[in-house]
């Protein structure tokens, strides 16, 4: 069944190694750090079943377990792309789904101002992603992951991503001046 | 800090892919790490005793279990440490190495790496842990149902005969809702008014319901366990402890042309009026809107008649606040307007086009022809009789896109009933299809297709008068061929829609409706009859179209929801609730707008400032209504606000350690 994702998933992994390689010679490869905010009941539960159905996928990612997308703030992302994560996931539920009546509506909001404000102060697209996730969609999960593990794979990593962390080295001043946006009813 | 890391093997499950022995000694490093330990199956009693032990014998004060994932066992881990150490239970963290590590990763010096960062990062977090308590909350143990159809009748009932007090309200003068208005239900052809007016009385006479008629809920605060609820009960003109309901006033109002709504305005009715005979409360109201001494204060005959003296005409309406432990919504549904929707039908012009509903009466013992099947225009026996499916119904064009559910079935119904009354007489059904999926319901279909019904796969275009009668056009679609169809009565099987003032009550009880306007329920398969709001449950059509046997089960599912809160008699808090610092709170209010269970409040708070008393607007959390979602934390600017449990340092700590 995951016959193809695992494939997908090993040149994903070979991909990063071979990005690594001509710098890291004899030590152990380059392997992003990819962290993933997600909701307890959707995305995290997801996850679980993508445990339980015995998917496969990159290592890379880690799971953050938050009770609803919107309680992911701002600054828990940004603090992860300055201090050495490569790349950023927050999942939520589906939009009009959310365990808690609309978090998942502010958190759209709120990730995606920060999202494009990060981007185009020079944030390459792609490091910081937002996605929906259900509990019941293991496979959507495990696509996902792999997906975003191959293109942050591709990017190498952030510490020799100058543009990325320009952005990143000036965002806490963005993020106080936007503090709150997305929020209005 | 005093941590200690158990890293469980699972058996293989674990073990298999994951180096556990490598994963508890490099937890051994993580800063607080005092102790760390394997285990075989830490879930089995034989697993949780060594944890225990090792918390006592070590003097742990806070606990990293890594293991299968926290939707699986926080809870079993959480009521082992609450029940056998002194160790507060949310003074525990656990690390999915299972679910989201050596299940889907199968490179072993992969997986553990990955674990040894999930249990440091586990480690960062139980770190900012903070003790956590729990309360107990008294449940008050009387229930309100609002709506008084069949739905609430059987809930109320089901509730009282477990011996707790109910309030059944409903906004028309009499219970019995939409049933009592049905002439025979299908598919075994009970008469409806002969099952549903023995409950009516039975819920009359129940020492634990109370009946409120036309009374409406004005609002509604608190939450699960203590709502405070608001009712507004209209002015009757009728003292209800005077009055017995002997109804010589009705025989002497001079004001006679109202049309009945009970007969869906096929008959009249008096201005003090019972909408009909079995009504209850068995008792008239005077419709203030018609009456003449109300309206112009000349006539008063009702007050001359009665010979209890029970009319009062300066009746007001009376508003009275009660507590409630939990909340019944079961408020119906309307038939959508097809008049305003279907101009190519007549938008009502023709009498003879009449609804399902208006057709239920009319075929019914007691209605407005005493069950002769006449039509209205001229009450004569229509010799053809064309039924239309799906009025509004699966059209997002016209109405709405769902399905009505009962209609199938009630059209079969209508065709079975007029070919028995008129056995000369000829019926045509349009349908688009026939969903007849229930206990006999197919079988029941079959056999009104025996009885001689002409069932025509199509949608009527146009409807227009000839002659004494109507044609209504439409296509064959199975042939292809242009239908056209003199008849003497068209019926139209008409939406479901939610009842009025949905739209009111969803917000007044926080709520959620769907995009159809019915109410939403928790789960649409695993809590169908609890909503979002915790302690408000829903039962009947108010939740989506739905036929009487599952009105009836829907109903008593709720009865059951509420009796087990009721038994229990008391909720135990979630502590994992949002919490504000009131010394860095502005009052800005960007948290009450965001949270959407209205559990941020704004209060005048007295606080101590640089040594100074002063009294400004700060934010205040009702930990009752708060569900835990966090939302409002990351909207307060000031960083007042925090959520205990999922606490901003908490996060941040298990970022860095992640980064590190």
């Amino acid at each position: 069944m995951s016959v193809t994702s695992d494939a997908v998933a090993a040149e994903a992994r070979s991909r990063a190694e071979g990005a690594a390689s001509p710098e890291g010679g004899a030590g152990s490869p380059w392997q992003p750090k990819i962290l993933a905010f997600c909701c307890n009941w959707c995305t995290y539960a997801g996850a679980d079943l993508a445990g339980l159905n015995r998917m496969n996928y990159p290592a890379d990612i880690r799971l953050l377990r938050v009770p609803c997308s919107g309680r992911v703030n701002p600054q828990h992302v940004l603090r992860a792309l300055q201090d050495g994560c490569d790349g950023v996931l927050v999942c939520g539920c589906h939009p009009g789904d959310c365990h808690y009546v609309s978090g998942n509506y502010y958190a759209k909001r709120r990730m995606m101002v920060f999202k494009r404000l990060l981007e185009y102060s020079g944030l390459r697209p792609g490091r910081f992603q937002v996605r929906w996730i259900s509990g019941s969609e293991a496979g959507k999960f495990r696509d996902t992951v792999v997906s975003v593990t191959e293109q942050i794979s591709q990017m190498g990593p952030m510490a020799s991503d100058a543009p990325s962390l320009e952005a990143l080295a000036g965002a806490d001043a963005l993020l106080e001046a936007a503090r709150g946006a997305g929020d209005a009813r | 800090m005093r941590i200690g890391v158990f890293v469980c093997h699972c058996g293989s499950n674990i073990a298999g892919t994951v180096d556990v022995e490598r994963v508890a000694r490099e937890a051994l490093k993580l800063p607080g790490v005092v102790f760390s330990d394997t285990n075989k199956y830490t879930c089995s009693a034989p697993g949780q005793e060594s944890v225990c032990s090792a918390i006592k014998e070590n003097a742990l004060d806070r606990v990293v279990i890594a293991s299968c994932s926290p939707r699986m066992h926080e809870a079993t881990f959480r009521k082992m440490i609450a029940e056998k150490t002194d160790l507060n239970p949310y003074m525990l963290e656990i690390a999915n190495i299972r679910e989201q590590c050596s299940w889907v990763h199968k490179d072993r010096e992969q997986g553990t790496r990955k674990a040894c960062d999930l249990v440091a990062m586990a480690v960062a977090k139980v770190s900012c842990d903070r003790e956590l308590f729990t309360t107990n909350l008294p449940v008050e143990r009387r229930a309100l149902v609002i709506g008084g159809g069949i739905a609430g009748i059987q809930a109320a009932l089901d509730i009282a005969d477990a011996g707790f007090p109910v309030t059944l309200v409903e906004r028309e003068s009499s219970i019995g809702g939409k049933m009592v208005m049905l002439d025979k239900t299908f598919p075994t052809m009970d008469c409806s008014a002969c099952i549903c007016t023995p409950k009516m009385s039975e819920a009359a006479e129940n020492p634990n319901i109370e009946i409120k008629s036309l009374t409406e809920v004005e609002s509604v605060s608190g939450y699960i366990g203590s709502f405070d609820v608001t009712l507004r009960e209209k002015a009757k003109y009728v003292d209800y402890d005077v009055c017995t309901g002997c109804g010589l006033c009705e025989t002497k109002c001079p004001t006679k042309k109202i049309p009945s709504e009970f007969n869906q305005g096929l008959s009249t009715r008096t201005a003090i009026y019972k909408p009909f005979p079995q009504a209850v409360p068995s008792k008239p109201t005077i419709d203030a809107e018609h009456c003449k001494k109300l309206q112009s204060g000349k006539c008063g005959v009702c007050e001359k008649v009665c010979p209890t003296g029970a009319i009062r005409y300066d009746d007001v309406d009376r508003v009275t606040t009660q507590r409630y432990g939990a909340i019944v919504v079961a408020s119906g549904y309307e038939l959508i307007d097809w008049t305003g929707l279907y101009g190519e039908y007549g938008a009502g012009r023709y009498p003879d086009v009449i609804t399902g509903l208006q057709f239920e009466r009319i075929v019914n013992a007691s209605g407005p022809t005493e069950g002769h099947i006449l039509r209205p225009s001229d009450r004569t026996e229509p010799k053809t009789t064309v039924i239309v499916k799906c009025v509004g119904s699966r059209d997002p064009n016209k109405g709405v896109s769902y399905c009505s559910r009962a209609c199938c079935m009630y059209a079969a119904k209508h065709a079975h009933q007029y070919l028995d009354k008129v056995p000369d007489g000829t019926c045509y059904v349009f349908y688009m299809d026939v969903r007849c999926a229930g206990k006999g319901y197919d079988e029941f279909y079959m056999r009104t297709l025996q009885d001689g019904a002409i069932y025509v796969r199509g949608r009527v275009s146009k409807i227009y008068p000839e002659g004494d009668g109507l044609v209504c056009m439409g296509e064959d679609t199975l042939s292809g061929e242009i239908v056209r169809v003199k008849a003497d009565m068209v019926v139209l099987e008409t939406a479901m829609v939610p009842s009025r003032g949905s739209d009111v009550l969803a917000s007044k009880l926080n709520v959620q409706r769907g995009p159809e306007g019915f109410f939403t329920e928790a789960h649409p398969k695993l809590r169908p009859v609890e909503t979002n709001t915790a302690g408000v449950y829903l039962a009947g059509v108010a939740q989506g179209p739905k036929d009487i046997p599952d009105t009836v089960a829907q109903a008593g599912a709720v009865a059951s929801k509420v009796i087990g809160l009721f038994a229990r008699g008391q909720i135990e808090s979630n502590p994992m609730l949002s919490k504000v610092d009131v010394s860095r709170c502005s009052g800005c209010r960007a948290c009450v707008d965001v949270c959407p269970y209205g559990a941020l409040g704004l209060v005048q708070a007295n606080l101590r400032e640089n040594s100074r008393k002063v009294t400004r607007t700060v934010c205040q959390v009702n930990e009752g209504l708060c569900q835990g979602c966090g939302a409002c934390s990351v909207a307060c600017r000031s960083g007042a606000l925090d959520l205990l449990g999922f606490s901003d340092e908490g996060i941040m700590q298990e970022v860095e350690m992640l980064c590190q």
